[in-house]
């Protein structure tokens, strides 16, 4: 194997990885602060749409990026008062808002199928390989890693960040002495919309780069997986989304190679396939969600 | 500081419950019309063309029941799980399975006669929707994995087999290279209620199966443990329910009704199968679930409601061009409405003075909190 090909390969992991990386760090603030948000393809498919439109109209895939951050934020605002401030069931109102997301993209995004946008590609192009590597991604790859450390030492090391774990551990204690349970569940809801719109837009403005309905395919419930995989730790999350981006990139590869020891559509399903296995893999390790965040799905009402 | 407060109320209110339905299915059709003005089309003739000109239309009506009749065998599955807080969300991939299970007994009978042939087709469609929910089951039961997640991906896994099997094995070599298997013969498919309609007999099986799922829930030990394992999974434990033999019972449920709507599907408006088999019902169907209250006899009338959106939303791309997403977002905002209107059914809002509240607030004690989904 030359070096350009590895290289190549190694390239598309990031690329693949960025994306379920960007939405599993979103929700995992979310559901650290004990909010479990089902809605995140619906999300990133607004974000796709909605850095696709931008981007396109425009002509500049920055301002497309940072639109889907807010139209991601947008939506999950919906999730937010129904599930907080209507105390609606949050698994439900998670699947209402896929269906949703994926509705309204499609209806926002049908004059733009199949026309193309300048894309949120590398700053520099370089003819090293190994240059290339290192510095020939994407912003949003090197975004998503700076995100893991600074994700980490929120949760870790910061004071907002013991204070959203105490929520998501204990709601009721955290009231008790004091902490906006619902407004810090908020915060931890919009951030999570923001980076899934974010992580969405990547597939429209660096992956495709264009605009198809359904454009994300269930990637977003791998997010969610992984966050599961991870035992709510960022470290594990960044780790969990190069392994998916492995899987993905070796489908990707085998079709490109002409592969055909497996049918395409076994190679399709496998990252599906890949994720329950993990899951069972994880829970059977771990016997049940251990780590889970203890107040995960509850709703919480302020009683004094 | 005076203000607005929730407080919970002694029992659920049956009118706010009742309510809840109609409220959602109004808000969304206003909503929707203003958000599919802000989007640039016409909303009020969207909501038109959906809502309303199905159901003054003879012919559509069928059309309604025929499309009523899968969403209504789904839910009535689903919801048994949800009330126990057993999340299937993998009902379209058990439908894809139904429908192909039912599909293979087909493929080995084309050249046979005999009316065991349909019964076996569903009979096997029951099998294979059954089954493939029994992977999640397994799972939640044997390893604890969230079913939410392990059901949901089985969906995805689900349309590439299906795409699989149109592809290469299953394919009619007459159906000049379209990835398609042949026609179904006369004794495969699903007979008529009426000669010269639509309304095939997946109709009556839909409202006899909700009939006998209200008597089994309202009426039955089995419905008293489903029911009792998810509002309180202790208090079951105590009474001898076993949470385990719950997860199990509301997947096969689940999955089974599930899969007979897919051979049902296959077998009556669709007579073959085909890649295009897929539509979403299984997802649908959940909504239905929702907006029946989680009640055999409200899902009945609730597929209905989302029946239309089908039918209308149909209607509605070659009346006004409007796109096919159309139909699911009013789908979702009904969904939405109903989740974000049930809160005045178990609580009542109350304006109060701030002493007042705290003493309210100290009289009583905090409301069981909902369960978590999570494992």
């Amino acid at each position: 194997m030359n070096i350009d090909l590895t290289v190549a390969i190694l390239m598309t992991v990031a690329g693949a990885a960025t994306p379920l990386l960007i939405a599993a760090l979103g929700e995992l603030v979310v559901e650290k602060a004990g909010v479990l948000n089902l809605g995140v393809e619906g999300m990133m498919l607004i974000g796709a749409v909605t850095g696709f439109a931008v981007a396109y109209s425009t002509g500049v895939p920055t301002l497309g990026a940072i639109a889907a951050l807010f139209a991601g934020a947008l939506v999950s605002l919906v999730f937010a008062v129904l599930t907080l401030s209507l105390m609606a069931n949050q698994v439900a109102t998670g699947l209402a808002l896929t269906i949703f997301g994926t509705g309204v993209s499609a209806l926002i995004g049908a004059p733009f199928v199949g026309i193309t946008t300048s894309t949120l590609g590398p700053l520099v192009a370089f003819d090293n390989p190994i240059l290339r590597l290192i510095f020939g991604h994407s912003p949003l790859v090197y975004f998503a890693i700076a995100l893991t450390v600074v994700v980490w030492w929120f949760l870790k090391h910061s004071r907002g960040g013991l204070i959203l774990r105490a929520v998501g551990e204990s709601d009721d204690a955290a009231h008790a002495i004091g902490y906006p349970v619902l407004k810090i569940r908020y915060l931890a809801v919009l951030f999570g919309g923001a980076m899934a719109g974010l992580a969405g837009c990547y597939y429209s403005l660096v992956l495709t780069p264009m605009w198809a309905e359904r454009l994300t395919a269930g990637r977003g419930w791998i997010a969610i997986a992984l966050v599961v995989f991870a035992s709510w730790k960022p470290g594990r999350v960044l780790i969990g989304a190069y392994l998916f981006g492995l899987v993905i990139t070796m489908e990707l590869q085998a079709k490109a190679a002409g592969f055909n020891m497996f049918a395409p559509e076994f190679l399709a399903a496998l990252p599906y396939i890949a994720t329950i296995a993990v899951l069972a893999v994880i829970s059977f390790a771990r016997k049940g969600g251990a780590n889970a965040p203890a107040c995960l799905g509850k709703p919480f009402r302020a009683t004094a | 500081m005076m203000g607005w407060q929730l407080e919970p109320r002694r029992e659920a209110s049956r009118t706010a419950s009742l309510a809840a339905p109609v409220i959602a299915v109004v808000g969304a059709l206003v909503t929707g019309a203003i958000l599919f003005t802000l989007l640039g089309h016409n909303g009020v003739s969207a909501v038109y063309e959906i809502f309303v000109e199905p159901v003054t239309n003879a012919y559509r009506w069928q059309d309604l029941l025929v499309k009523a009749a899968p969403l209504a065998i789904i839910a009535t599955g689903l919801a048994i799980g949800f009330r126990a807080n057993v999340w299937n969300i993998g009902a379209e991939g058990q439908y894809i399975l139904g429908g192909l299970g039912g599909t293979w007994v087909a493929l080995q009978t084309l050249d046979m006669e005999g009316a065991w042939i349909l019964p076996a087709m569903i009979l096997m469609g029951i099998i294979w929707g059954a089954a493939y929910a029994a992977i999640p089951a397994i799972l939640k039961t044997k390893l604890g994995v969230n079913e939410i997640l392990s059901s949901l991906m089985l969906n995805y896994v689900a349309i590439q087999l299906l795409y699989y099997l149109m592809r290469a094995p299953w394919k009619d070599p007459m159906a000049f290279g379209f990835p398609q298997t042949a026609m179904f013969t006369s004794d495969q498919t699903l007979p008529m209620v009426a000669s010269g309609t639509l309304v095939h007999l997946g109709v009556p099986i839909a409202a006899a199966i909700a009939l006998t799922a209200w008597g089994v829930m309202t009426r039955t030990i089995v419905g008293f443990q489903v029911r009792s394992v998810g509002a309180s999974p202790k208090a079951a434990r105590f009474a001898g329910f076993s949470a385990a033999s719950t997860v199990w019972l509301s997947l096969l449920i689940g999955g089974g009704l599930a899969g007979l709507a897919g051979i049902i599907e296959a077998s009556g408006p669709f007579g073959q199968m085909v890649p295009q088999f897929p539509t979403g019902y299984g997802y649908t169907a959940i909504i239905v679930a929702f907006l029946g209250r989680l009640n055999p006899l409200g899902i009945l009338a609730a597929s209905f409601v989302l029946a239309l959106t089908y039918v209308g939303g149909e209607n509605a791309q070659t009346a006004i061009g409007l796109p096919n997403a159309a139909a699911g977002v009013f789908q979702a905002l009904m969904l939405f409405f109903l989740l974000g209107v049930d809160i005045l059914s178990s609580y009542r809002l109350k304006r109060t003075a701030p002493a007042r509240a705290k003493a309210a607030a100290e009289a009583r004690s905090t409301p069981a909190s909902v369960e978590t989904a999570r494992a």
